[in-house]
C-alpha cells in the first residue's frame, strides 16, 4: 500500500517540519518513505508545500501530484490543490482559514481547528502538529508507540521542551 | 552502517565525502545545491577538515586543482551554471591526470535558467565539459542512499584512475529526503592510495614532482593524449554500471537515469498493468555509458524509450550503443518541468504500437 500526502500552506507554518514528522511515522512503521519540499522562491516567504510518501514497497517518483491526503493549512492552498486530491481521498483543512464548503462529492472533507486549538492551549506556532495529529487517523497503525518514536527522531531529545510541546499538539490533534 | 536517518540528498553527498576521507572542500552557494556546502561548513571543522568558501566557482575548482595536486582527497560542488564556470578547471585536472570529485545538482538551463530540476547537462558531463580530448567518470545516483554510496565510490574511482569523477544529480534528488544509512564519518578509515606523483613538502628528501598540463612539443602532447586514452579504454571496459527493473522479458525498454528513472518505474508498472511488457534499464555510469547492457537488451527488445529532463541528449548514446538497430523515441520535459508517469506510460504504449505495426 502507498499513501501519498501533500501538505501546503504559508512559509513559516512548519509545513516541512510536519512533513518530516509524518515521514518518521512511516519509518517507525518500517515503511519506505520520501519527503520532497518546494524549494523555489517560496522558501523566502509565500506558499510552502511538501510531498510525503509512505509505502510498503520501493517508492518510484517522489512527486505528489494526486495526493490521497491533502492538508491545506491556508485558503490559497485549499483552492490550489482541492482539485488534485485523488477520488476517494481526504482533504484536511484548518478551519481558521477555510470557511467555504468543498466543491467535490468524491472526496472526504475534514475540518480541523488546528490554529484555534494550538492557540487556546498555549501552543502558538504548533497548528501544524495539531494538524499532523488529526491526520494520523488516516494512517493505519499510526498510534501508541509509533507516535512517540517518530517524535523522538524528529525533535532531538535534548530539546525536551520542544519535544513535549510537539507531543502535546499531536495528542490534541488526535483527539479532535 | 548506522540506523537509518532521514537526510536530504545534498546532505547525504556531504556526509559521504567525510566518510570517504575527504577533508578539503571548496564551495560556492547556488540553488539547489546550497545545503551541501552549508552542511560541510558545519561538519568539516569538526573532523579536522578544511571548508573554504571560495570567491567564485572558478576559484573553487582551481583550489581543487591545487589540493588534488598535493595528493589529498578533495571535492567541490555546484549546480549547472556553476559547472560551466568550473569547466576550464576540469580540463586542467584532466590534463594533469589528477583525481578529484565534483558534484552537479542540475537545474534548468541554458544560461541562468531556473532553479527547478533538470538533466540538461548530460552532454556537458559525459563529453567532459571543457576543452581538449578528455573524459570524466560520471555517476548518476537514483536516490538518497545511492547519493551517499556513489559519492563514496567516486573518491575511490578518482584515485584509482587519476580522473575527475562527477556525481550528476538534480534538484529533486538533492532536495528530497529518504531513509539513509550512513557510516560514522569520524571513524571511517581513510583509504587513500599512495600518491607518489603528488607535489609538496619534499625538503630535499626525494626528487621534485611537477604537475603540469603544458606540453609545447606536439609529439609529447600527443603521447600524453594517447596514454590517457589507453586508460579511458580500460575504464570503459571495467567500470560500466547499470541497474534494471523488470528488464528480463521487456519488449519496450525504458532508459532513464536519476530522478527520471524513478518516475519511469511508476510508468512501467502502469504499462505492465495494460499488458505491455516494459522494463527499465537505468545507467548508473553515464560515462562510461553502459553500452554492453544496452547492446544486450537490444537483442530482445523491440523498441527503446529515452526518458529525460533534457531535449534528447542521452538518446544519442542509446542509439550509438545499439547501433540504431531498434527504434528509440524520446519522452521528455525540460526547463524545470518533470515528466509524469502518465506521459511516460503513453510513450511506452505508443512505442509498443509502432513496434507491433
Amino acid at each position: 500500500m502507498e499513501t501519498r500526502i501533500l501538505i501546503a500552506g504559508f512559509g513559516g507554518q512548519g509545513i516541512l517540519f510536519m512533513g518530516k514528522y509524518l515521514a518518521y511515522i512511516g519509518m517507525s512503521q518500517d515503511r519506505q518513505v520520501s519527503w520532497l519540499p518546494s524549494y523555489g522562491p517560496e522558501m523566502r516567504g509565500g506558499t510552502a508545500q511538501c510531498g510525503v510518501i509512505l509505502s510498503d514497497t520501493a517508492i518510484g517518483s517522489p512527486l505528489v501530484e494526486e495526493p490521497d491526503i491533502l492538508a491545506a493549512m491556508n485558503l490559497p492552498s485549499f483552492h490550489a490543490f482541492e482539485k488534485s486530491v485523488k477520488p476517494g481521498g481526504t482533504l484536511y483543512y484548518d478551519s481558521a482559514f477555510v470557511a467555504a464548503p468543498g466543491t467535490r462529492s468524491d472526496i472526504t472533507y475534514i475540518a480541523v481547528s488546528a490554529t484555534q486549538t494550538a492557540e487556546s492551549n498555549n501552543l502558538k506556532g504548533l497548528a501544524n502538529m495539531v494538524m499532523a495529529g488529526a491526520l494520523l487517523k488516516s494512517l493505519p497503525g499510526a498510534d501508541g508507540g509509533v507516535i512517540e518514536t517518530a517524535m523522538k527522531k524528529t525533535v532531538p531529545e535534548r530539546k525536551r521542551e520542544m519535544f513535549d510541546a510537539n507531543m502535546k499538539a499531536v495528542t490534541l490533534g488526535r483527539a479532535l | 552502517m548506522s540506523e537509518k536517518i532521514l537526510i536530504k540528498g545534498n546532505e547525504a553527498i556531504a556526509e559521504a565525502a567525510i566518510a570517504a576521507g575527504c577533508r578539503h572542500f571548496f564551495g560556492y552557494p547556488i540553488t539547489p545545491q546550497s545545503e551541501l556546502a552549508a552542511y560541510l561548513a558545519r561538519r568539516m571543522p569538526k573532523v579536522g577538515g578544511v571548508y573554504l568558501q571560495a570567491e567564485s566557482e572558478v576559484a573553487a575548482i582551481n583550489m581543487v586543482y591545487g589540493a588534488a595536486a598535493a595528493g589529498v582527497r578533495c571535492m567541490t560542488s555546484s549546480s549547472s551554471p556553476g559547472i560551466s564556470l568550473k569547466s576550464e578547471g576540469l580540463s586542467y585536472l584532466a590534463g594533469c591526470d589528477l583525481p578529484a570529485v565534483l558534484i552537479n545538482v542540475q537545474r534548468g538551463g541554458p544560461g541562468l535558467g531556473g532553479i527547478q530540476p533538470s538533466q540538461a547537462d548530460y552532454f556537458q558531463a559525459t563529453r567532459g565539459g571543457g576543452h581538449g580530448d578528455y573524459h570524466i567518470i560520471v555517476l548518476a545516483p537514483g536516490g538518497v542512499q545511492e547519493m551517499y554510496s556513489y559519492t563514496r565510490d567516486a573518491f575511490d574511482l578518482a584515485d584509482k584512475h587519476r580522473m575527475t569523477v562527477m556525481v550528476l544529480t538534480d534538484g529533486i534528488l538533492g532536495q528530497m529526503m529518504e531513509a539513509t544509512a550512513t557510516e560514522n564519518g569520524e571513524q571511517t578509515a581513510d583509504n587513500r592510495q599512495e600518491k607518489p606523483w603528488a607535489v609538496g613538502g619534499v625538503r630535499g628528501e626525494r626528487a621534485r614532482n611537477i604537475v603540469n598540463s603544458l606540453y609545447l612539443k606536439p609529439s609529447e602532447l600527443e603521447a600524453t593524449n594517447l596514454s590517457r586514452y589507453e586508460k579511458y579504454k580500460q575504464v570503459e571496459e571495467t567500470e560500466q554500471k547499470y541497474d534494471s527493473y523488470l528488464l528480463d522479458d521487456a519488449e519496450i525498454v525504458v532508459a532513464a537515469y536519476g530522478a527520471s528513472s524513478r518516475i519511469a518505474k511508476n510508468a512501467i508498472d502502469e504499462a505492465r498493468s495494460k499488458g505491455v511488457k516494459a522494463g527499465l534499464l537505468r545507467p548508473i555510469t553515464l560515462w562510461p555509458f553502459p553500452k554492453k547492457a544496452f547492446a544486450a537488451a537490444a537483442k530482445k527488445a523491440r523498441a527503446f524509450v529515452s526518458v529525460e529532463m533534457s531535449m534528447g541528449q542521452m538518446i544519442e548514446d542509446i542509439e550509438l550503443s545499439i547501433r540504431c538497430s531498434r527504434p528509440v523515441t524520446l519522452c521528455n520535459r525540460v526547463g524545470g518541468m518533470v515528466p509524469d508517469p502518465a506521459m511516460i506510460c503513453e510513450a511506452i504504449l505508443n512505442a509498443n504500437k509502432e513496434a507491433t505495426a
